[in-house]
Parts: structure tokens; sequence; C-alpha cells
């Protein structure tokens, strides 16, 4: 089954701003009481969404000029703390196809790349700027273009970072890695063998 | 320069390059439990594949169990659900399970370790972020999420990666009180949540040497709340020691061999660090967390910093810590009341740990305002310390003595604070709602500073409370 090749996402963006912005609260752990990763969506973000009473806070993610965005940009250090990946899933379940931050934590880096979902860092001002422009022209499109390694909005194009194995899988269609890691068995066998364990 | 033990494991488990550049790395041991493997024995199941080698998965139940009631079906059938679906993926693939009629469930953390099949040199993955634990053996151990379960249970191989090796010593002695605990909650304060994205830590220095295990365990066991995705230590005469005899670790003419593989794998002193820091155990005190994330500590007695004094990129998370904890800039946290005293979980849930705690008890009561749980981290805990009296201790004291998993911690199972409680927590996240009430409140801590707070009613300094047993 080949997989689609991700050179360039387009999309409208919303704000979550903060730093070191936890997967505990991208999804509570109260909504992983379940054996499959359907309905999450409905879950992202929830206690930063939802009053205790259930109803809305004022957060841009309950915004309607931010309904429809695919794009989240966020501080320093997304996705810090637990390796669920149901975190990543929820974001793509609530219609999310990249992250923009200023950094990620490794596990939310390497669980969002292996579902397809690009996750670029910009600097701190360039970030700034760019969340900025988007508070102001919410219904606007921005571009991430893994190709040329920049993002476009407005009349104005920044360079974003990448890891590059990352943004080589994700480009030739490879972001799911385990046909490869099955069509390497031999060697795997090899390994397995040499260890003096198990 | 010759290799560290990360190099070494590495390379050792290296199978192949990958079309992008990264690593196949062979994962030599694998743990599971129910909440991040259901999903991915259900990806193998749609592409019709099999576990590849199911001898080197283990499985344990944790999260969602509840710690106050033993007979199924439980209370919450979403938990009843998760742990029938465990056992149906482990029979069916052939993966031991250590249940809970087994007499060795626990957390997964603590189970590996304890039944000895976590070991030196080996590779380890789980879909737990506190995997890093199991480096106290001078293992490879990082978390992974559910795609990557599914990649190894199918392969035995991951998509990696190769991190760079900042090697963190903290040599000298430590004070009077100050436990591995506050070891850690240092080393994340100094070097921050983000400070060990991209790296292994590893640990060494004389407090490490002459830390049990145990507490290496716990240290081990924060580093990804640095953003370290493993953290170990290099092993040696204690980790030998430690796991002899038990029941996975080798045998007979098995065990010298492979304690000589073992310390042919340890970091030479010459070792090819990427950095190098250096801390001065005389210069660590209990530390405790103010804010909601672990690097967001002061020493007790210290005040919570002036936002303006902190480095810029620190500030807005500071403002906001402050908001939700209800605390001021510049205030001590000694006095404050508490609400829940939590004693458990795979920082602080083991032996040692309930031993600790109960040493300081001894004769005193929980003060009335306060709700205390006591969580052993696994049923052998919870035997061990049942046969030395310790749960008598603790119920005498006014704790509750629960039955072995995550509990509080994370609070996927019925143990939640409740509204804006406060909680003295000797778990390892203070992230906003991270207990189970949305507007909760944690502190992290050692076990004796847990005590002190439940004895006392409120944040206090175990120093003064105990006097010299406190030291």
């Amino acid at each position: 089954m080949a997989l689609e090749k991700i050179t360039a996402t387009t999309g409208r963006a919303v704000p979550v701003p903060g730093d070191d912005i936890d997967t505990d609260r991208i999804i509570p752990a109260r909504f992983m009481k379940c054996v499959t990763f359907d309905g999450l969506g409905e879950y992202m973000f929830y206690d930063v969404r939802k009053k205790e009473d259930g109803s809305d806070t004022g957060h841009n993610l309950n915004k309607k000029q931010y309904q429809g965005a695919s794009i989240l940009i966020s501080g320093n250090n997304f996705g810090c703390g637990s390796s669920r990946e149901h975190a990543p899933q929820a974001l793509a379940k609530a219609g999310f196809k990249a992250v923009i931050a200023e950094g990620f934590a490794d596990i939310f880096l390497g669980n969002s790349t292996q579902l397809g979902m690009p996750c670029v860092t910009l600097g701190h001002e360039d970030r700034l700027q760019l969340s900025q422009w988007v508070e102001k022209n919410p219904r606007e499109e921005i571009t991430i273009d893994l190709d040329t390694q920049q993002i476009r909005y407005a009349d104005k194009s920044v360079a974003l970072g990448i890891p590059a194995s990352n943004r080589q899988a994700l480009m030739e269609g490879k972001w799911d890695p385990l046909q490869e890691l099955i069509e390497n068995q031999e060697k795997v066998e090899v390994v397995a063998r040499s260890l003096s364990y198990v | 320069m010759s290799k560290t033990l990360y190099q070494k494991v590495w390379d050792k488990h290296s199978v192949d390059q990958l079309s992008d550049g990264s690593t196949q790395l062979f994962i030599g041991t694998h743990l599971i439990h129910e909440v991040t493997s259901p999903q991915a024995f259900g990806m193998l199941e749609e592409r019709g594949l099999r576990v590849k080698y199911p001898q080197r998965t283990f499985a344990t139940v944790d999260h969602i169990v509840p710690t106050n009631e033993i007979s199924e079906p439980y209370s919450d059938p979403l938990a009843q659900k998760m742990i029938e679906a465990l056992r149906r993926n482990t029979e069916y693939q052939g993966i031991t399970f250590f249940d809970t009629p087994t007499g060795k469930q626990g957390i997964v953390h603590i189970v590996g370790p304890e039944q000895g099949i976590t070991q030196p040199g080996m590779t380890i993955a789980c879909g737990d972020s506190h995997t890093s634990t199991h480096g106290a053996f001078g293992a490879i151990a990082f978390g992974i999420g559910t795609s990557q379960v599914r990649d190894v249970l199918a392969t035995q191989t991951l998509k990696m990666n190769k991190l760079k090796v900042r090697r963190i010593n903290v040599t000298g002695k430590l004070g009077p009180g100050v436990t591995a605990k506050d070891v850690i909650l240092h080393i994340l304060k100094e070097l921050g949540v983000n400070g060990g994205t991209g790296y292994a830590y590893e640990y060494g220095g004389e407090v490490f040497d002459n830390f049990t295990m145990e507490e290496r365990m716990t240290v081990c066991n924060m580093s990804i709340e640095g953003g370290a995705r493993c953290g170990y230590i290099n092993p040696d005469e204690t980790t030998f020691a430690y796991l002899k005899g038990r029941p996975y670790a080798p045998q007979g003419a098995d065990w010298d061999a492979s304690v000589e593989e073992w310390k042919s794998l340890a970091s030479q002193d010459d070792a090819d660090y990427h950095d190098v820091v250096d801390f001065d155990a005389s210069q660590i005190s209990p530390t405790v967390t103010w804010g909601i994330n672990p690097g967001q500590g002061i020493a007790i007695g210290e005040p919570i910093p002036q936002v303006k004094d902190l480095a810029p990129e620190l500030q807005s998370s500071a403002t906001e810590a402050l908001e939700y904890m209800g605390f001021s800039q510049g205030q001590k946290l000694e006095g404050i009341p508490v609400d829940v005293v939590f004693i458990g979980s795979c920082t602080n849930g083991r032996l040692s740990d309930l031993k600790e705690a109960a040493r300081m008890i001894q004769g005193r009561k929980v003060a009335p305002n306060v709700t205390a749980l006591c969580v052993p981290g696994s049923q052998i805990v919870a035997k061990q310390a049942e046969e030395i009296g310790l749960d008598k201790i603790f119920t005498d004291a006014g704790f509750q003595w629960r039955q072995a998993g995550c509990s509080m911690c994370l609070a996927m199972n019925p143990d939640k604070l409740v509204g804006r409680q406060l909680c003295a927590s000797t778990s390892n996240r203070n992230f906003k709602g991270r207990q189970g009430s949305p507007t909760g409140r944690t502190i992290l801590m050692s076990p004796v500073m847990a005590v002190a707070a439940a004895l006392e009613g409120k944040i206090s300094d175990a120093r003064k409370v105990f006097g010299q047993k406190g030291e």
C-alpha cells in the first residue's frame, strides 16, 4: 500500500499559545480508556476547551474564526511528557494535518511523523510573527513547504526546521516504516541470533 | 576516545540503515501494558501479521487497575474491557502476561526489574515514556508510541535516530535528608524540561556509584521529564548483586558470562560525550516543585523565583504556572496546607521508598485535613511490605493502604483529585490536570517529604519534622 508523498501542507492555522504543552493537555488520560483511536478528536485539548461545567472556554480552539484550521501553532517543547500516541491521533482526528512550534519533544515528534503529520520548527521571533499574523488573518491559508523548507504566508517566506530523515520520510511517502522494517527480516534474524539474551 | 555504553549497545542492536538515513534498531526486550497496546494489536490483525518474537515481549496491567477493588468485573466497564483485551491479545499471540491473579502484576517499570527481565546491555522499549527507568541497569530504554509498539510486535525493530549523549556527574556527598528524588528534581530544575531533547543522559559520579538500584531507578525514571528519552547508569557490582537470582536473570555458567559481557559494555573513562555537566551533591537540598512542569522546582525553604529573574524563555510558563497553582512569586511553600498525599508510582513505589516513608511515620498520625494514599508499585512490593508490617504502620497512621498500580500518578483509575485539591505527590508529573481533576494541583517531592506533608498537614521540611531520623 503506497503512502502519500507529503511535500507540502496548506491550510488555515490556529495559535495555541504556551510553552511545554504536554500530551496530557492534548489528550487527558481519562479519555484514553479505549481500545481504538476512534473518537479521540472530540476530546482533543478537552480541558483547555471546556470548563468544568462542560461549557466552552474562550480559548482560540473554540473561536469561530479558527474553525476548520488544519495547522496548529504553538510554543517551545510541544508534546512533552507522556509517550501517548493518543495525542497526535487526537489532533489528526480533530482535523489537524501539521504542527508548527518552536520545538518538539522527541517522542511526540516521532509519533506524529510516523502518522504522516509534519512537525516543523520556527525560531521564537518568526513563530511570534506568524501567530500574530494568523490572529489578524484567521481566514487566510498558510503553506508548509517541505520541499523548499519554507513556511509561506501573505507575501512572506520563512525558513522552517525539520530533521532531515523526517523530511525525507514524509516527502518520499515512507513515513510509516513498517513495510521497510518487515522487508529487512533476514538481517533482523542475524542480529537476533547474535544477542546473548532471550 | 572510546565508546559510551549507549554507542556500544546501539552498535550491537543496529540492523541496517534505512532509506531516509535513520537506523533500524533491534529491540531485545519489549514491555507492554493495557493502555498503549490494544490499538497496536488491532493494527497487526488488520494486516494479518503475527507477533514475530513473542518470547521477547512481556505484559502487565497497571494504568487502569483499581487499587481498592479486587474482584472483577471492575466497576468501570471501560477498565474491564481494557484488561480483557490484553488477556485476549497476549493469549492469542503467546506473550507472557503478569496478570492480576499471578501475584506478579504491577507497574510495568517495577515489574521488569523485579523479575530480572531488565538487564544491562539490552535495548528495551515500551509504549510508556517512563521506560527510561530501566536505564538504571545500563540498558538503552525508551518510550515509544503505539504505532511503534506495532512495529516491535511485528518485526522486533524500530526506526530510530541516534541520540547524543550527555554525561551528568554528581560528585561529593548528599546532605542529610537528601534523596534520589531530590537529585533528579534538582537536575531538572537546572537543565530544564527540554534541555535533554535529542540526548540520552548518562548519570555518573560518586552519588550514583553509592546509590542502590532503587535509587538509580528513581533518577533514570524522570530523565524524560528533562526531555531525555533515555537515561542510564553504567552497570556495576550493585547492578549485578540486584539481578542475581531473579527469575529471568541468567543462571549458572550463563550468569558469569553475562556479567563479563555487561562489564565490557560500560562507558570507559575516556568515552566520547557530546557534553558533560557537573553537579556538586552538597548543593542539593530536598526539592519540591511549585509549578506545572517538573523543572519548576525549588529547594524547600527557598522562595518561588521572581518571574523577571528567570530566563526569558521560562517566563511565560512561570506566569501560567503561578496562576494555575494560586501561588505568588517570592512565596515559600513551607506551611501551605495539602489536601492529599500520594506515595507510589514508577518513580517512588518500590519497597525502599515505602520502608523509608514508614520509618518516618512510626507512632504518628496523618493530619485530619489530609487524605493519604500509599500505593505499592507491584503485588510483590505489596507482599514484601506486608511481610514486614509496613501496611500496618501506614494504616495505623491513617494512610489508606492500596493495591498495586499507577493510581493517582495519572488517575486513569478511580484514584483522582477533586476540584482544586493540592496533592503532595511522589510521582513524576505536576502537569495541569495530571492527577485526574482538570483543576487539581500537584507538588512533586520525595517519599520522606510526602510523609512529612501528610503528618503536618502542610508542605514541610522533613529534616525539621523528623530531626535526625529525617536525615
